[in-house]
């Protein structure tokens, strides 16, 4: 079964008189536990085609399926809820809640999904552990290095079992020790979780670690290439 | 729910100094609603109170008739023993009956004309608004009582002297002029000079006696416990009298201070709305500027699922939690300052102008819980509208420009 399923996408901007072609019949399909990279220049259309798969931004045209359930038509709420449940996200920056701790951001989702309190605070605190923040669970961001608020991030992104982890951008600001560490944890979790993983990003680094990468350009997937 | 108030919790303490500038402003604005109104009530009152001393009572009993020719022709017989067992037995302990027709008294330089009250002196001293303790010279001691207590201000027009003699002239059932000699045995002082030049008290026997209308008297007056509450008066007294009376609220006997009590019961309302409007500029800037300053945070917790009416609760809540912290200092603020005038706010530098409105120079206030009740209830209902639209505004941000939106 796949875990991402794009037929014939498309998605149009409109800039002045201009119209920009975000995403230009764009067909994928990827398996459950890939981890695969979109890779595009600026504008290349790797972030449009992240947020339609999230169900952040709606296509023009075609289907998207995430675990065969086609997506591209619910309404905002059926919307909310499917992230709420099946997708885990990290983002480029701000990815945390100011005013929660390591820990309350991590059982954020888990809160709003309206898991027990115990439940949560004991997945929470295993988790973080696991992404390497045992002791910094009452941190507030603010108290954390940028890596550290990515780790927080993906620890929140991965804590309630998602089909699928979508990233956007995630080392983008992060020196390179803390990009590599944050890639091997990645790469740790899609291997012991079976967590699909799908990294939008122009970072070459980033890309080497991949199983699949996809390039993209001016919208349409140019290349797609199985790594080792 | 928990998490959104412990984010709406954790979010109003972000800024500190707008949320105190803000809750010291709710604060403010709760204690003088609450205080305003304490005063405004507590004059009130006291107005309302004084005016039924003189009317006097919560409600009367008239003959029929009296409404139509308010002369000694429609008198209503003494009530017996029977009536007034029953309105005792009905917890009427303050009542009494009363003759009163209008007069002119002469001394031996002025004349006026006035009302002259026969009074049963005893049980009127429970709600007599004359001032007992700075009578000169004394008290009436009783119904037969001969003598007359007139006021300091109708002695000064009269120019006469306490222990001096004045006649008094009125009408008599048969359209006779009935006239009589009276020694002023006692001066009284009241709150509002216009009471001391208009009244002119005798027993009231000695009244019954000079009209030849014994065991006649034109009205009833009863007192209940509460001024506001005069409905259930009314129909017992009609029940007492076997409704062969009519009786009137002192909503009726005096309209305009039944009229001044329901304006001023209006004003109440207009008053803690018009604060309220002046506060919700400031809340509204609040929460606009809570909401402004955390646009992408509200996209990221959108991104994440979170569902737009769950992010409208947040905010909400937000303006609720301001809003019920700045209600419980006000309150307290409140209480505190009105506890701290037990005996009342001295406004003697305006004492004319009070006195003009019937109302004494201490201002009494009167702290109800109708109105806490209704100043808080203002607040949270208009609070919550108000705080509607910057929510409404953060719920629809869309998640993907809101986490993209640079500062």
């Amino acid at each position: 079964m796949s875990a991402v399923r794009c037929v014939d996408v498309c998605k149009t901007y409109r800039q002045g008189d201009e119209d920009i072609h975000a995403l230009d019949h764009v067909s994928i399909e990827i398996a459950n536990g890939g981890f695969v990279c979109l890779s595009a220049p600026s504008g290349g259309g790797k972030t449009t085609l992240l947020n339609a798969i999230g169900g952040l931004d709606v296509p023009d045209s075609g289907e998207i399926y995430i675990d065969e359930q086609r997506i591209d038509n619910l309404n905002k709420g059926e919307l909310a809820a499917l992230r709420l449940q099946k997708i885990g996200f990290v983002f480029q920056a701000f990815n945390l809640i100011p005013v929660l701790s390591a820990r309350e951001n991590v059982e954020f989702v888990m809160q709003v999904q309206g898991v027990a309190a115990d439940k949560r605070r004991s997945l929470a605190m295993s988790i973080l552990d696991e992404v390497g923040l045992g002791g910094l669970e009452e941190r507030r961001p603010a108290e954390m290095s940028g890596g550290q608020q990515q780790r927080v991030a993906v620890a929140r992104a991965i804590v309630s079992r998602p089909a699928l982890v979508l990233a956007d951008e995630p080392t983008a600001n992060l020196d390179s020790k803390t990009s590599d560490e944050l890639m091997e944890l990645f790469t740790e979790l899609n291997t012991h979780h079976r967590t699909t993983f799908i990294i939008a990003t122009h970072d070459r680094r980033v890309m080497s670690y991949a199983k699949r990468l996809i390039k993209m350009l001016d919208g349409r997937i140019v290349d797609d290439i199985a790594q080792a | 729910m928990r998490i959104l108030i412990k984010l709406a919790w954790r979010n109003l303490f972000r800024n500190h100094r707008r949320t105190l500038i803000m809750l010291s402003a709710i604060t403010v604005g709760v204690w003088a609603m609450i205080f305003m109104t304490a005063m405004t009530q507590g004059m009130v009152s006291q107005m309302v109170h004084d005016g039924i001393s003189v009317i006097p009572g919560h409600v009367q009993a008239r003959n029929p008739n009296y409404g139509d020719d308010p002369t000694v022709n429609n008198l209503l017989p003494v009530p017996d023993s029977g009536i007034a067992g029953r309105l005792e037995g009905r917890g009427f302990s303050s009542w009494s009956t009363r003759l009163s027709v209008p007069a002119v008294i002469s001394s031996e330089r002025e004349s006026r004309g006035v009302t002259l009250l026969g009074i049963d002196p005893e049980r009127e001293a429970d709600f007599t608004f004359v001032d007992l303790e700075t009578i000169d010279g004394r008290y009436l001691e009783g119904v037969s009582d001969q003598g007359v207590l007139i006021g300091a201000k109708l002695l000064e027009r009269l120019k006469t002297r306490l222990g001096n003699r004045i006649v008094l002239m009125s009408q008599t059932p048969d359209n006779d002029i009935a006239d009589r000699g009276f020694r002023i045995v006692g001066v009284f002082n009241a709150k509002v000079e216009l009471w001391e030049e208009t009244w002119v008290l005798t027993g009231k026997e000695t009244l019954q006696t000079m009209l030849g209308v014994p065991d006649q008297v034109t009205e009833a007056i009863v007192f209940g416990d509460n001024y506001r509450q005069v409905d259930e008066v009314a129909d017992s007294v009609g029940d007492v009298f076997d409704n062969s009376v009519s009786v009137q609220r002192w909503t009726e006997l005096d309209r305009y201070l039944g009229t001044m009590l329901e304006v001023m019961d209006g004003f109440t309302l207009v008053w803690v709305v018009v604060i309220f409007l002046a506060l919700s500029f400031g809340l509204v800037n609040t929460l606009v500027m809570a909401v402004f300053e955390r646009v992408r945070e509200i996209g990221l917790m959108l991104a994440l699922g979170m569902r737009p009416s769950s992010i409208l609760g947040q905010i909400v809540i937000e303006s609720m939690l301001l809003l019920i912290i700045g209600l419980a200092l006000g309150n307290v603020l409140a209480w505190l300052s009105v506890s701290a005038f037990p005996d009342g706010i001295d406004v003697s530098i305006v004492a004319k102008g009070m006195e003009m409105m019937g109302a004494s120079s201490i201002l009494m206030l009167d702290l109800r819980l109708q109105d806490v009740v209704l100043a808080n209830s203002v607040v949270l209902i208009l609070g919550f509208l108000a705080s509607l639209s910057p929510a409404w505004r953060a719920s629809r941000y869309d998640p993907i420009e809101a986490i993209h939106k640079v500062d």
